[in-house]
C-alpha cells in the first residue's frame, strides 16, 4: 500500500475472508488426503489418482483457454506425448519410472515449442480445429511406429519389479505432489505480475500491448507451461493405467473431459475446476454404464452453460454472494469517508 | 501408369474434400466462426440418408431430397436458437458450443445406430467407371462428386457474386454495423449462411456414405480435412477450397500407395508443410485477416 493511496482513502486488497477460510480448509482437504493410504484399499487411491489428474487437466486448460484465451481442442497431444515419453525414458533408457513422470512433462513442453510455431498462426476458431490436427499428426506417428508398438501400444514394464504396494502408495503421492503443485503455480502464477499481465490481455489485446505487455511471449509462455502440466499429467495417468496405447493415449477425451468439467464449474476461476471435477466424478459413479448417455449429458450442460451461465457454476455462487476462495483479483476497498474539515 | 492413376484418384477424391471444405470456409467467411461440428453434422446427414433407403427403399441420391432440406432447416434452427444468443461474446462460446454439439452428435448417433459401420448402396455406380485409353480408368462415381463440387463453387460464386442475398453477406462478412444500419438483418443472414452451409455439408455427408463406410466416430475426420483443404487453398478463397481438397486428395492416395498406413498421415503433413512454407494457402489473391 503506497502513502498516495492511503491519503486518497482506499487500499488495494485481495485477500478475501472466504479465501483464508479456503485455505484452511485446503490444508484440512490436503491432510485427510495424506491419511487415505492407512485407512483407503487401492481402487480408493487408484479412482484418487484419477481425480487428480482431470483436476489438474482441467486447471491447465482452463488457464490455457480461460485466461489465455487460447481455445485448444488439441491438449490430447500433450497427454498422448507424456504417456509414451514415460513409457520411453523408464523402459527404453532406464530412467526410474517415479522421476519421468516430471520428465516426460519436459518432453511435451519441448515438443509444444515447434507445435506452437505452427498452431499459433491461427486465431480463435481456427486455432482450435489447428491444434486438434497436429494431435492427430502425433497419434499417427507414434501408430506408424514400431518402436512404440504400433496401433496396439505398450505396457510400461519398469515398474514389474517393484512390490505392488510400493508402486501404489509411491504413485498417488506423486499424484498428491502434483496436484498441489500445479493448484499453487497456476495461484501463484495468476497473482503474479505475469498472470496480471494476461487477464489484462484477457480483457483487451491492443489496450495492453499498448502498456507494454509482450502478448505473444505471454501467451507462447503460457502455453509452454500448460503443455508441461498436461505432459506430466498424461505420464502420471499412464503410471497409474499401466497399459499405453496410440487411440487411448491421444483420445480427444482427454480435451473433452476437461472442457466439459470447466465449463460447467466455471470457466476463469480456479475454484470452477474444482467444483466440474467433483460434479464429473458424482455423475460418472451414477451414470457407469450409461457411457455415450453421460458424454450427451455433459455435452448438453456445458451447451447449456454456455448458453445460460457461461461463467459456470462457480460463476452463479460468486455473484450470488460475492465470494472468492482463491482470490486473483485486485479490488479497491474504500475507508472510511474522510473527516472534511 | 500406376501413378498417373493414383494422381488422378486424389484429384477425384479432392472433390469430395472440396465439399466439405466449401461449408466450413462459407460459415467462417460470413460470421467468422468455426462450426466444430461440421463433420458430425455430415455423419448425421449420412445416417438420416441410411434410415430413407431403409424405411422408403429409395436410392440414396433420391434420398438427398429429403436430407439436404432436413439438413438446411436444422442449420436454420441451431443458428437462429443457439449460436445466433453468442454473438459478440468473443470467439470461446461459439467454439465450445459447436465442440459441444460434435460430441452430443457422436453419441447420439452410437446410441441410436451403435457402433456398426455402415455403407450407402446406389446400385452399382460407385463400382461403374469410364475407360480413359487402354490403361487408365476413372469411376464414374468420383466423377460425379467432382463435377457435383464445381457445380455447387459456381453457384455459390454466382450467389455471392450476383444476388442480393450474397450482396448482404458480403456487406455483413465485411462490416456487420454498417451493414445492419443498411437494414440488413444480420441475424437472419447467419441463419441463411448456416442453412446453406448444412445443406452442402448434406451432399457431402451422402456422397462419402456412397463412397465408403463410416461410423458414428467419422465426424472428426471429416472436419480436419475440410480445415486442411480450406488452408491449403487459401483462407477465403472459394475456389481455393477445390485446389486445397485435390492436393489434400493427391496427397492421401500418393501416401497410401507408399505404404498403406500412411495415406492420412501424408494428407496432414503436406497440410503443415503448407502451413510452414505458405501459411496464405496456396491459391490466394488478397490476405484476408482471419
Amino acid at each position: 500500500m503506497t502513502r498516495a493511496a492511503h491519503a486518497a482513502g482506499f487500499r488495494i486488497e485481495r485477500t478475501t475472508r472466504a479465501g483464508r477460510a479456503g485455505l484452511v480448509a485446503a490444508v484440512l482437504v490436503l491432510a485427510a488426503l495424506v491419511t487415505v493410504p492407512r485407512w483407503g484399499d487401492a481402487s480408493t487411491m487408484r479412482i484418487l489418482v484419477e481425480f487428480i489428474a482431470l483436476l489438474v487437466l482441467a486447471q491447465m486448460w482452463n488457464l490455457l483457454a480461460g485466461y489465455a484465451g487460447l481455445v485448444s481442442i488439441g491438449q490430447q497431444a500433450y497427454v498422448g506425448l507424456g504417456g509414451y515419453a514415460l513409457l520411453v525414458l523408464a523402459d527404453d533408457l532406464g530412467v526410474n519410472p517415479f522421476a519421468a513422470v516430471p520428465l516426460a512433462g519436459l518432453v511435451a513442453a519441448a515438443l509444444a515449442l515447434p507445435t506452437a510455431a505452427l498452431v499459433f498462426r491461427f486465431q480463435g476458431g481456427y486455432f482450435a480445429v489447428g491444434t486438434w490436427a497436429i494431435a492427430e499428426v502425433y497419434r499417427l506417428l507414434v501408430a506408424n511406429s514400431s518402436a512404440l508398438g504400433r496401433g496396439s501400444g505398450r505396457t510400461l514394464k519398469a515398474v514389474f519389479p517393484l512390490a505392488r504396494e510400493t508402486r501404489e502408495l509411491t504413485t498417488y503421492f506423486l499424484a498428491l505432489a502434483i496436484g498441489v503443485a500445479a493448484l499453487v503455480a497456476v495461484y501463484a502464477f495468476l497473482r503474479s505480475r505475469w498472470g496480471l499481465g494476461l487477464m489484462a490481455i484477457r480483457d483487451s489485446e491492443p489496450g495492453s500491448e499498448a502498456l507494454g505487455i509482450d502478448v505473444f511471449r505471454t501467451k507462447l509462455g503460457v502455453y509452454l507451461g500448460v503443455a508441461f502440466g498436461t505432459g506430466m499429467t498424461g505420464a502420471l495417468i499412464y503410471l497409474n493405467l499401466l497399459r499405453v496405447s496410440p487411440d487411448a493415449a491421444f483420445s480427444i477425451n482427454w480435451t473433452a473431459y476437461p472442457i466439459f468439467i470447466v465449463v460447467i464449474g466455471g470457466i476463469g476461476s480456479l475454484e470452477g475446476p474444482l467444483i466440474g471435477t467433483a460434479l464429473f466424478f458424482l455423475t460418472r459413479e451414477l451414470l457407469a454404464d450409461q457411457g455415450a448417455w453421460y458424454m450427451i449429458l455433459l455435452g448438453a450442460l456445458a451447451v447449456g452453460a454456455m448458453l445460460v451461465y457461461p461463467r459456470g457454476l462457480w460463476g452463479l455462487v460468486a455473484d450470488r454472494w460475492d465470494v472468492r476462495v482463491f482470490p486473483v483479483q485486485r479490488r479497491v476497498a474504500w475507508d472510511r469517508p474522510a473527516r472534511e474539515p | 501408369m500406376a501413378w498417373v492413376d493414383t494422381i488422378l484418384q486424389g484429384l477425384l477424391l479432392g472433390g469430395l474434400y472440396a465439399l466439405f471444405a466449401t461449408g466450413l470456409s462459407l460459415i467462417f467467411g460470413v460470421m467468422r466462426i468455426v462450426n466444430l461440428a461440421h463433420g458430425d453434422l455430415s455423419i448425421l446427414a449420412a445416417f438420416l440418408a441410411v434410415v430413407v433407403v431403409e424405411t422408403l427403399g429409395w436410392n440414396p441420391f433420391a434420398a438427398l431430397v429429403v436430407v439436404v432440406p432436413l439438413l438446411a432447416a436444422l442449420g436454420y434452427a441451431l443458428q437462429s436458437l443457439v449460436l445466433n444468443r453468442l454473438l459478440g461474446r468473443g470467439i470461446l462460446p461459439p467454439i465450445l458450443v459447436t465442440f459441444g454439439l460434435s460430441i452430443i452428435i457422436q453419441n447420439a448417433l452410437l446410441e441410436t445406430f451403435s457402433a456398426d459401420s455402415r455403407r450407402l448402396d446406389p446400385g452399382g455406380i460407385e463400382t461403374a467407371s469410364v475407360a480413359l485409353g487402354s490403361q487408365l480408368a476413372v469411376g464414374w462415381f468420383p466423377l460425379i462428386t467432382l463435377a457435383v463440387a464445381v457445380l455447387i463453387l459456381v453457384g455459390l460464386q454466382l450467389v455471392i457474386g450476383r444476388l442480393s442475398l450474397g450482396r448482404a453477406f458480403r456487406a455483413v462478412s465485411d462490416d456487420q454495423e454498417t451493414a445492419e444500419l443498411m437494414g440488413i438483418d444480420h441475424r437472419r443472414l447467419y441463419a441463411l449462411a448456416m442453412a446453406l452451409s448444412l445443406a452442402i455439408v448434406a451432399i457431402a455427408g451422402v456422397f462419402l456414405g456412397i463412397r465408403t463406410t463410416f461410423t458414428f466416430a467419422s465426424g472428426p475426420d471429416r472436419l480436419l480435412f475440410a480445415f486442411e483443404a480450406v488452408i491449403i487453398g487459401g483462407l477465403g478463397s472459394l475456389w481455393g477450397t477445390l485446389v486445397g481438397g485435390a492436393v489434400l486428395g493427391i496427397a492421401q492416395t500418393v501416401g497410401a500407395k507408399l505404404s498403406p498406413a500412411w495415406g492420412i498421415l501424408s494428407g496432414h503433413l503436406v497440410f503443415l508443410a503448407v502451413l510452414l512454407l505458405r501459411p496464405q494457402g496456396l491459391f490466394t489473391k488478397a490476405r484476408r485477416v482471419a
